[in-house]
């Protein structure tokens, strides 16, 4: 059905959304925290900085991720000599750019859930006998899951379609870096890739809208269990 | 004994605060709305710090200021039942009320027994239940019985009412009569409605704008008079305790207070179990009549001597007499002005009281068992 070169960009894609999504949950969750219930100086300059990849043209925030985590960049240079990672083109860079572009997303669902919950909850659980990782766990965590999941999705839906910064950070490497957008645009690019390019649009097309109807799923029977 | 000494500033408002609360019992905190009354509650429980602030439940010292203690909430063993219940909705009804219990230390005492628990509060049949699946007075229920599992020292009552209506609220209030004869801790009752005051403290402590107006027994507070202030004129009355004794012939409750006995008009279904309990009788002001003589041909079933203490003006053109029926008993009568000038109303003189058997309602508080 699918050939050689779509599957792998289709499996690149999905590879590249999923491991953007698991590199930003933790530190989305740990921002969205420090956001709405710690009072710090430089807090409105934090929290601009965290939604920049919002407004930033997508090759510039590909750029900065190169000057950073380039072989040549104090971190990825760093991480090259100790670890013998390399980040730039590669398909965790791939997913790291994506990761970069989509967290303001992924703060952005967890903050508004996090101010919805009602924290008198967790003043119960404190006179129950609960600590603080305890309650994060057993309360605020299970609370805000549906706002984690919804950012979650969102910024696995929006990786599936990263463009800019991937192809600035990570290249356009066939079988590496190549996600769907990138063959589509390659395909453009090729005398006689029409027809491609129209596969690779609704190969696109059919992901986003499975992708909404698990969301919608899953959204469902989370409240189902948290009894709404 | 629980002992409370708060002081909280926030803005202009500062509570200042200093109370005690015997071990057995309910100590109700009565105020109007926004008076500190439930600031009160999260410095005690410590889910709020205070400025200044000392809590002493029995020998354990639980927040010291002047020595820099203050023990964490989680750490106080203090139930608290807030106004919203405040049930994690994510947890069914057993894993709720199992919260506080799966918390506590290994070696923890826990005189209080979950299945106690259960069936005092007829919790039974909802444990499989989810929150949301509650209606108010069950939530109330569920959350009480989340507090007590956790096997507190102390129990703080929230206005655990005050968001379910009358209907609710009557199913509910049995619960906690039953808990207050049944625990052997000290329970602070929140509250803003003095019918609840009445029908489950004996000890108040009156609040107004962070500040403490009087505090002890109910009835000797409930002739302060701030308290008309809270409550209106119209339920300005004085709470008498007293024993039962029996039923007269006409099936009547017949209630000893001092030396006087009053007939009330309470359902025979109290007894046998009411007889020779404590009782506590509220009489309002506006439901006692004053006459020079002992009448007769009346209707009213209640005429007792009684002694002029003092006639302040009330309001409009109204007095309110103070009545010394004996052995400190006292009833408060409100009276027109004119009426009082009529009857030449002063200290000292000797006048009857008369009250109808049914303005009168008894709340009856059984000894604990033991």
């Amino acid at each position: 059905m699918l050939s050689p070169a779509e599957s792998e960009a289709l499996l690149l894609s999905l590879s590249v959304a999923a491991r953007s999504v698991a590199f930003n949950l933790p530190f989305a969750i740990l921002v969205a925290w420090l956001l709405t219930r710690t009072r710090f100086a430089g807090r409105t300059v934090f929290d601009a900085f965290v939604h920049l990849p919002l407004v930033l043209p997508p090759v510039v925030v590909g750029y900065l991720l190169l000057v950073v985590f380039g072989v040549r960049g104090p971190v990825g240079g760093w991480l090259d000599q100790t670890f013998g990672i390399q980040l730039a083109f590669t398909s965790t860079g791939a997913a790291l750019a994506t990761a970069v572009m989509s967290f303001p997303l992924v703060v952005r669902s967890i903050r508004i859930s996090l101010e919805a919950l009602d924290r008198g909850l967790e003043d119960a659980a404190r006179t129950l006998g609960a600590g603080p990782i305890d309650r994060f766990l057993s309360i605020t965590l299970p609370l805000i899951a549906p706002g984690i999941l919804a950012g979650a999705v969102t910024a696995f839906a929006a990786g599936l379609g990263e463009f800019g910064a991937v192809i600035t950070f990570a290249s356009n490497i066939p079988g590496e870096t190549r996600t769907l957008p990138l063959a589509l645009y390659t395909a453009l690019q090729t005398p006689d890739g029409d027809a491609l390019a129209a596969r690779l649009a609704l190969i696109s097309l059919s992901l986003g809208f499975a992708g909404l109807l698990v969301a919608e799923f899953l959204a469902r029977r989370l409240h189902r269990t948290l009894g709404r | 004994m629980l002992r409370v000494q708060l002081v909280k500033r926030r803005g202009d408002f500062t509570l200042d605060v200093d109370f005690c609360a015997p071990m057995p019992g309910i100590t109700a905190l009565f105020g109007r709305s926004g008076c500190g009354k439930s600031t009160v509650i999260s410095l005690i429980a410590g889910l709020l710090a205070p400025d200044e602030a000392r809590v002493q439940i029995g020998d354990d010292l639980l927040v010291d200021t002047t020595r820099h203690l203050e023990v964490d909430a989680r750490h106080r063993r203090i139930g608290v039942v807030f106004q919203d219940a405040r049930l994690f909705p994510h947890f069914s009804v057993l894993d709720n009320l199992r919260y506080g219990a799966r918390r506590l230390p290994r070696d923890a005492p826990t005189p209080i027994r979950f299945d106690d628990v259960i069936g005092m509060l007829g919790l039974g049949a909802l444990t499989a239940r989810r929150p949301h699946q509650l209606s108010g007075g069950e939530k109330q229920r569920v959350a009480l019985g989340r507090a007590l599992l956790a096997q507190p020292r102390l129990l703080l009552l929230d206005e655990p009412l005050a968001s379910l209506d009358q209907a609710r609220r009557e199913e509910v209030l049995p619960y906690f009569e039953k808990l207050r004869d049944a625990l052997a801790i000290p329970i602070v009752y929140v509250s803003h409605q003095f019918d609840e005051v009445l029908r489950l403290a004996t000890r108040v402590v009156l609040l107004s704008n962070g500040r403490l107006l009087a505090e002890g027994e109910l009835a000797t507070v409930s002739r302060h008079p701030a308290l008309r202030e809270i409550v209106g004129p119209d339920a300005v009355g004085a709470v008498m305790q007293g024993v039962v004794e029996g039923t007269d012939d006409a099936g009547l409750t017949r209630v000893r207070v001092g030396d006087a006995e009053f007939v009330v008009d309470e359902p025979a279904s109290l007894f046998p179990k009411a007889m020779g309990q404590r009782i506590q009788i509220q009489v309002l002001a506006r439901d006692v009549i004053v006459a020079a003589a002992r009448p007769s041909g009346l209707s009213v079933r209640n005429v007792v001597s009684a002694r002029v203490v003092s006639v302040k003006p009330d309001a409009g053109r109204a007095v309110l007499v103070e009545l010394d029926i004996g052995r400190t008993a006292t009833l408060l009568a409100r009276i027109t002005a004119r009426a009082s000038e009529e009857l030449g109303l002063r200290p000292d003189k000797q006048v009857w009281a008369l009250i109808k058997a049914v303005s009168l309602r008894g709340h009856v508080f059984t000894a604990p068992a033991r």
